[in-house]
């Protein structure tokens, strides 16, 4: 098992590294520089440019060098904790991205949180009772909630919750909050408003979650082994805890190493309707505006999650289905 | 309206009967519906029968019948579309002298509860399936006894392991952590029969519990049920379609057809004096060992019909036998090695090889049928696979013989010609090997769009005649696989494979999913076919009566060797390999004075070729030579053994 969980872990790195030459190839694709868009830019705005502080800026970051070293440079930075640097705020990459991730990871997690506690029972009742009103009635909601743009829920949540609580208007947080240190009040203050990105970005997951784990379960309750438990005289609800529900866990499991990723870039449009301080519209605009070292390190920390994601089932899996643990006659 | 009826029992109460003595259960006109698009259909009408105390009853019939739902009712799990109408199971308990009448009992009430599990138990027919791959053998045998005897869980655990040696458990306190994918199917059974019986039932309801094993598990298991019987005590009703297991198990025997009681009796009645039309059918449809040259299985379903087989058919066999019989496919030292490879990455990696066919040769002659015998594993898929250029093989030749030349074709990797038209392969599995979304007309025309043979019109003419070969009515052709039952299916596969006038067939146990009346119809229109034909076919089986029917010649193979070839007649009059006697001896007859010689069976398995005797032995690698007895028949022996080394 320590082997299994050594070479998955050591597997991660040419994965990264691939990962990372796809990245620093796509921010390099579209023609030109940040520094030459910026040019053009002022130029169209009629304003004069500084030749000199352009030339200085392309010695500084190295524009004029092969691509094989730039890369090279931007790996080595990155395995230092040094970023880059952000053109668009004039700022190192961690300075804009360090708050904004805190934000995005409670965003995230509290997301998770609300799907699972959502969906699991939903899909359970749905599954032992299929073809009851009950479990129409869920299919029909599940299905309205897969189906109802992301946006257009904000902003009727944003609504409600102004009308209803007095919240105030976008963000994570009271506007007096902004810039402050952590306090109880900020603490409450974030959690009046996290709700509404959590069940907006948390609606259509859910949905699809309760609807694939309805089929998994539909699929092991049908198997002679649920018979068998039956048969012992185990109640019926230790026999589906004690046994399909385990077996339907293999694909719920397998679905964190896409959840992390999914969540986090999926929320971006939400990010910007519900002007939310998390990574997700930092990360449109500096594609938007070839913010190429911001852009890459976003790319790059997105394909982490994954990799980590993908990481934390595989070893989730191996713990839950002995099949996959013994496999290839692995010391028990 | 319907759908408010489902209670799942008449709500009038009254204090039950009472029954005889001796009867452990007793079952009065019992009535069972199934709900189908709010419609009852009645699945059991009117059983009534009877357990002794300690005694076995056999419940016989096909699929259909009704048999497990019998069983399932008596367990009280029943699916939920089943409910019973009418009648009452009463269950005479001798530890707590009460009669309760489980027909009352909610299934899913406390009661219930108790009892199943705990005086009635029960084992199913697929021991993979039956048992959970995420949970060890010892938490699942175990959990059966914490629910219904109070004990530590450290006494638990000794009993559980003493429950596994009783079942023959070679090391019972490691078995206990293993997981069921670790075991093979015949110790997979023996942990279900333990986690059944670990309770010590009063009844144990066994529904098939033999029918996926090879035939010398199959007697194993068989024996290790008759042994714990005695030992504990209890009923045992079997639920089977074998009548060769029922002469062997029970003593008595009830005969069910479509959801009615056709024939019941003691097991000598049943078998010396079977009175009704059916129970006779099905006595001959079972193939034996001892048929007549020409005799032909009669399917119970064939009664009404006039039998298609052409009369002139016997004196055409004849002419053809006489026919000087040419080599149409010669499998020459063929050798298929599998490497498993454990580790990798980054880990230190060991090679693992298994050979799967080793220096395999034997010939298929034009128009003969030869038969393939032997147990799971030991490697006749894998040949199967080769001829058809499915997987490369190691080394060796495949030769096919044809007007246009000799071919080998473990070399010749040239796909979609005409030598993939010339074999063609008939699956075991009627189910799975149709696809569900296209109609019996495509499927069975689909080999010839994929070779681009004629336009659809051709294809109308060709499938028309493929269905009168195989019997089916051309009008079915519009129809989808699911509306059609296990023998018309086969029949459709059995088309298919025929589509493109292919000259050797190779069925792969393709009556093994079959009732015993349906494989005769399958069977005998396989032989009809090979004389209207001229077919060659191999014949791939477990089940030696099936291909003593219709093979002309047999080869014997275990762990991926030959261990005997001879022609039919002689190697089930004069069987020499060890391996060969032993798969004979563990095959029940349906008669009651040739039971299985169950003293006679070793504990450990049968096919592990170091545990032969002299000069069989052989462990793997080692090199072994044919003694040629004549007439065909020759044995695996080691280098240098004679006649007079061979046992008599």
């Amino acid at each position: 098992m320590i082997g299994f969980v050594l070479r998955r872990i050591l597997l991660m790195i040419p994965t990264l590294l691939v990962i990372s030459m796809i990245v620093f190839t796509i921010i390099e694709l579209p023609p030109g520089d940040y520094l030459e868009s910026y040019v053009a830019e002022l130029q169209a705005r009629g304003e004069t440019v500084n030749e000199d502080e352009i030339n200085f800026l392309r010695e500084q970051y190295g524009f004029g060098q092969p691509v094989v070293q730039r890369y090279v440079d931007w790996v080595w930075g990155m395995l230092h904790g040094d970023f880059g640097y952000s053109f668009e705020y004039r700022l190192p990459v961690s300075d804009i991205v360090g708050d904004r991730i805190l934000l995005t990871i409670v965003v995230s997690l509290a997301t998770i949180i609300f799907t699972w506690l959502v969906a699991f029972p939903i899909g359970i009742y749905s599954a032992t009772h299929h073809y009851s009103w009950g479990d129409y009635g869920l299919t029909f909601l599940g299905l309205l909630g897969l189906a109802t743009p992301n946006f257009l829920l904000a902003l009727v949540l944003l609504y409600l919750a102004n009308v209803w609580f007095g919240t105030s208007i976008g963000g994570l947080m009271e506007p007096k909050y902004l810039d402050q240190a952590w306090s109880w009040g900020k603490l409450v203050s974030v959690l009046e408003h996290l709700w509404i990105p959590v069940v907006v970005v948390g609606t259509a997951g859910t949905a699809g979650l309760a609807r694939r784990l309805r089929a998994n379960l539909l699929d092991e309750l049908q198997k002679q082994y649920v018979t068998t438990a039956k048969a012992k005289g185990l109640s019926p609800a230790k026999v589906l805890i004690k046994y399909p529900l385990r077996a339907a866990m293999n694909f719920f499991v397998s679905d964190i190493g896409h959840l992390l990723p999914a969540i986090i870039s999926g929320a971006e449009l939400t990010a910007i309707v519900l002007s939310l301080p998390t990574t997700g519209p930092v990360l449109i605009s500096a594609l938007q505006s070839q913010d190429m070292y911001l852009a890459g390190s976003f790319l790059m920390f997105l394909s982490t999650l994954t990799v980590v994601g993908v990481l934390v089932s595989d070893l989730a899996l191996a713990v839950l289905d002995p099949r996959i643990r013994l496999e290839g006659g692995q010391s028990r | 309206m319907a759908a408010g009826n489902l209670t799942r029992r008449p709500s009038r109460k009254r204090a039950p009967p009472a029954v005889p003595k001796d009867n452990l259960v007793t079952v009065r006109n019992l009535r069972i519906a199934f709900q189908e698009h709010d419609q009852d259909v009645e699945v059991v009408k009117g059983v009534s029968f009877r357990i002794e105390a300690g005694s076995t009853v056999a419940l016989v019939g096909e699929s259909g019948a009704g048999k497990s739902v019998i069983g399932q009712s008596i367990m009280g799990i029943l699916p939920k579309i089943a409910r019973v109408t009418a009648g009452e199971i009463l269950f005479a308990d001798a530890k707590t002298g009460e009669v309760t009448d489980l027909a009352q009992v909610d299934q899913d009430s406390k009661q219930y509860q108790q009892i199943r599990g705990g005086r009635i138990s029960v084992i199913f027919q697929e021991p993979m399936t039956s048992l959970s791959a995420y949970h060890t053998i010892g938490d699942q045998i175990s959990e059966a006894l914490f629910l219904h005897r109070d004990v530590t869980h450290s006494e638990g655990m000794d009993l559980v392991v003493e429950m596994l040696t009783l079942c023959g458990f070679p090391d019972p306190s490691k078995a206990v952590k293993r997981y069921p994918f670790e075991l093979s199917g015949g110790l997979r059974q023996r942990a279900m029969i333990a986690m059944a019986l670990v309770c010590r039932p009063a009844l144990l309801i066994a529904d098939e519990p033999t029918t996926a094993l090879d035939v010398s598990v199959q007697a194993q298991i068989l024996k290790l049920i008759k042994d714990l019987q005695a030992k504990l005590g209890m009923a045992v009703l079997i639920i089977t379609h074998d009548l060769g297991v029922v002469a062997n198990m029970a003593d008595e025997v009830i005969v069910l057809f479509h959801g009615k009681i056709m024939e019941s009796g003691t097991i000598n009645d049943i078998y010396t004096k079977p009175k009704h039309a059916y129970l006779k059918g099905l006595f001959g449809a079972v193939p034996h060992f001892d048929m007549k040259p020409g005799e032909r299985l009669i399917s119970p379903a064939d009664l009404t019909l006039v039998s298609p087989m052409p009369e002139d058919n016997a004196a055409k066999e004849k002419e053809e036998a006489k026919r000087p019989a040419r080599a149409l496919l010669e499998v020459r030292n063929l050798t298929k090695e599998f490497v498993a490879r454990k580790g990798g990455f980054f880990g230190a990696s060991t090679e693992n090889k298994v050979v799967a066919v080793d220096d395999v040769s034997f010939e298929i002659r034009e128009h003969e049928c030869l038969g393939l015998v032997g147990e799971s594993g030991c490697g006749k898929t894998t040949l199967s696979k080769m001829i058809m250029r499915a997987l490369a093989p190691t080394s060796g030749e495949i030769l096919v013989h044809r007007k246009s030349g000799t071919v080998d074709l473990a070399r010749n990797r040239d796909h979609g010609g005409e030598l993939n038209q010339a074999i063609q392969m008939v699956f075991q599995d009627p189910f799975g090997s149709l696809n569900p979304r296209m109609t019996v007309f495509d499927i069975i025309r689909e080999p010839l769009v994929i070779h681009r043979i004629g336009d659809r019109a051709d294809h109308a003419v060709k499938v028309q005649e493929l269905m009168r070969l195989v019997r089916l009515d051309p009008r079915f052709l519009t129809r989808y696989p699911h509306s059609f039952s296990g023998g018309q299916r086969q029949r459709i596969g059995l088309a298919r494979s025929l589509a493109l006038d292919p000259e050797l067939l190779i069925l792969d146990e393709p009556v093994s999913a079959l009732d015993v009346s349906i494989q005769a119809q399958i069977l005998n229109l396989l032989k009809d076919m090979q004389s209207e034909l001229g077919l060659t076919y191999l014949f791939i089986s477990h089940n030696l009566a099936v291909v003593d029917y219709v093979a002309d010649r047999i080869i014997v193979m275990c762990q991926g060797r030959i261990v005997e070839s001879a022609p039919r007649e002689v190697l089930f009059r004069n069987p020499v390999h060890h391996y060969t006697r032993a798969l004979i001896s563990a095959v029940p007859y349906a008669e009651l004075d040739r039971p299985l010689d169950l003293s006679a069976l070793q504990a450990g398995d049968g096919t592990a070729p170091s545990a032969w005797p002299p000069p069989f032995t052989f462990a793997p690698g080692q090199k072994m030579e044919f003694l040629d007895l004549g007439e065909e028949h020759k044995v695996l022996v080691a280098v240098g053994a004679t006649k007079k080394d061979l046992p008599k």
